[in-house]
């Protein structure tokens, strides 16, 4: 097994065995993070900067705790503290940056392909925590590897993701990363949020009823209504979202079998996901965090490497 | 290609290597075995089995390392990673490496930094298969071995497990045979 990719832009231009490499050095540390000393030396000789354009906790908690389990110099960078607001080009601000000798950027940007813009003119590896809506990579190989541990395979795995699948990048990397491992996937939401033609451009089932979803799938993933990419009126309140479409205790305990939620948080309780089902044994959701660290740490571990030999 | 050791010997070596960890550790209370990945394991699961055969009613604590993460050649090519697999502490314990081929010592240099991030051992033994005892760049020595050889660093020396490669030999490979 060997790795080619260069840089993680996107689960789009991953291949096969690409993942699997990710996935499972992931399990590796995941047994690291349970050592007296959690931590390795393997990235002491590396410096790795956090470029956060858009606001996160989750995912630059997340990613800056496995830069540093793994011996990585790290500086946090975000927007709104920074030269940005004095104009300052992206490009510039990066080249800046590297002419420090950093030797690994983790980006978030609003802006769809700004990751990959990056790439064409920088010699650093790149690693997208999400550009707006297109793609959050490591959100989806974690997403992945929690279901592997949970159900044994990926493989005809039945999946729903449910939710604003027209705003949302964890659902695109989700559904191009689990198509390629061979899992089915189906969407369900309301037609304003779902994209018209995701069926035929993806390989995917379209279903508009939540309980039929349910009733279909083995995992469900469930997706934060995003309150704040919400500049027109797509359904007309959150409380009727909510008995459309968000799920309770009483329809989880309907089915005919015991699903997987997951959520890729922050949630909106009562919206999207009721309290007692996002809090039951069911709910996989602390579990997605905590294989998040081991996700990102096989992510930074393996493309260091690759960006060593470039040079 | 020259055999080294058959599979008879082989079999014969590795029931010797048993029984001298045995005699310096009567009590296996306090100590711990743990292979090295990936190959080291092939020897270390023979040696526990031979000490159960010897002793059924003990209870051996036996786990797995891998290494990967603490090389010192990891920005030369990319190095996938093994299970590694402690399932119990090494806290004060005596702990016994098992590998299949001492050469420079670098591997076992890893071994060292990787265990102890489990804890303070009380003291660390290496067991191998094959000492190439010419060859080391770091000061670290065997106290189990089961075949010195005399190499240099042109030749390859290859151990071959039924379970992985079908047959169970070690041979000496010179660069002009490859």
């Amino acid at each position: 097994m060997s790795l080619s990719a260069k840089h993680l832009l996107g689960i789009r231009d991953l291949s096969r065995e690409d993942i699997s490499v990710f996935l499972q050095t992931a399990e590796q540390f995941k047994e690291v993070l349970q050592r007296p000393v959690k931590k390795v030396p393997s990235l002491r000789d590396i410096t790795i900067v956090n470029l956060f354009f858009e606001n996160s906790t989750r995912t630059r908690i997340s990613f800056e705790l496995a830069e540093k389990r793994l011996s990585a110099d790290t500086i946090n960078f975000t927007a709104s503290s920074s030269s940005v607001s004095k104009g300052e080009t992206l490009l510039d601000t990066v080249n800046n940056i590297l002419s420090m000798k950093v030797d690994m950027v983790v980006m978030r940007h609003s802006a769809s392909g700004a990751p990959h813009f990056l790439a064409k003119h920088i010699p650093a590896a790149i690693i997208n925590a999400g550009d707006g809506i297109n793609e959050h990579p490591t959100q989806a190989l974690l997403d992945a590897f929690s279901i592997r541990e949970k159900t044994g395979k990926l493989e005809k795995v039945k999946v729903a993701i449910i939710g604003d699948i027209m705003h949302s990048r964890v659902a695109l990397s989700n559904i191009y990363l689990l198509k390629k491992m061979g899992a089915d996937v189906t969407v369900c939401g309301p037609p304003t949020l779902i994209p018209k033609y995701i069926s035929e451009a993806l390989g995917i089932q379209v279903n508009y009823n939540l309980k039929e979803t349910l009733e279909w799938c083995d995992v469900a993933n469930v997706l934060r209504i995003q309150l704040e990419r919400q500049n027109q009126v797509l359904f007309s309140s959150l409380r009727e979202y909510n008995l459309t479409y968000g799920i309770s205790r009483r329809l989880l305990d309907e089915l005919h079998k015991e699903i997987i939620i997951m959520h890729p948080g922050p949630i909106n309780r009562g919206v999207e996901l009721d309290s007692d089902v996002a809090d039951s044994k069911q709910s996989i959701i602390l579990q997605q965090v905590e294989n998040g660290v081991a996700v990102r740490m096989a992510v930074l571990y393996l493309l260091s490497n690759r960006n060593a030999i470039s040079n | 290609m020259k055999s080294i050791l058959t599979g008879q010997q082989l079999t014969i070596t590795i029931k010797r290597l048993a029984h001298q960890v045995l005699e310096n550790n009567i009590n296996l209370e306090n100590t711990v075995l743990i292979g090295l990945q990936p190959r080291g394991i092939f020897l270390s699961d023979q040696i526990v089995a031979e000490i159960k055969t010897e002793f059924p009613s003990v209870n051996i604590q036996y786990g797995k390392l891998d290494i990967t993460f603490y090389r010192d050649d990891i920005r030369r090519e990319l190095h996938l990673a093994n299970q590694t697999d402690i399932p119990f502490s090494i806290e004060g314990k005596k702990v016994v490496l098992i590998d299949d081929v001492l050469y420079t010592g670098r591997t076992i240099r890893a071994a060292l930094d990787a265990l102890l991030d489990f804890g303070r051992p009380e003291k660390v033994e290496l067991c191998v298969l094959i000492d190439r005892r010419f060859s080391r760049q770091f000061p670290i020595q065997p106290d189990y071995v089961g075949k010195s050889i005399d190499s240099i660093i042109s030749q390859k020396v290859k151990v071959y497990w039924k379970a992985k490669d079908g047959k169970e030999e070690v041979t000496i490979l010179d660069a002009l045979d490859a």
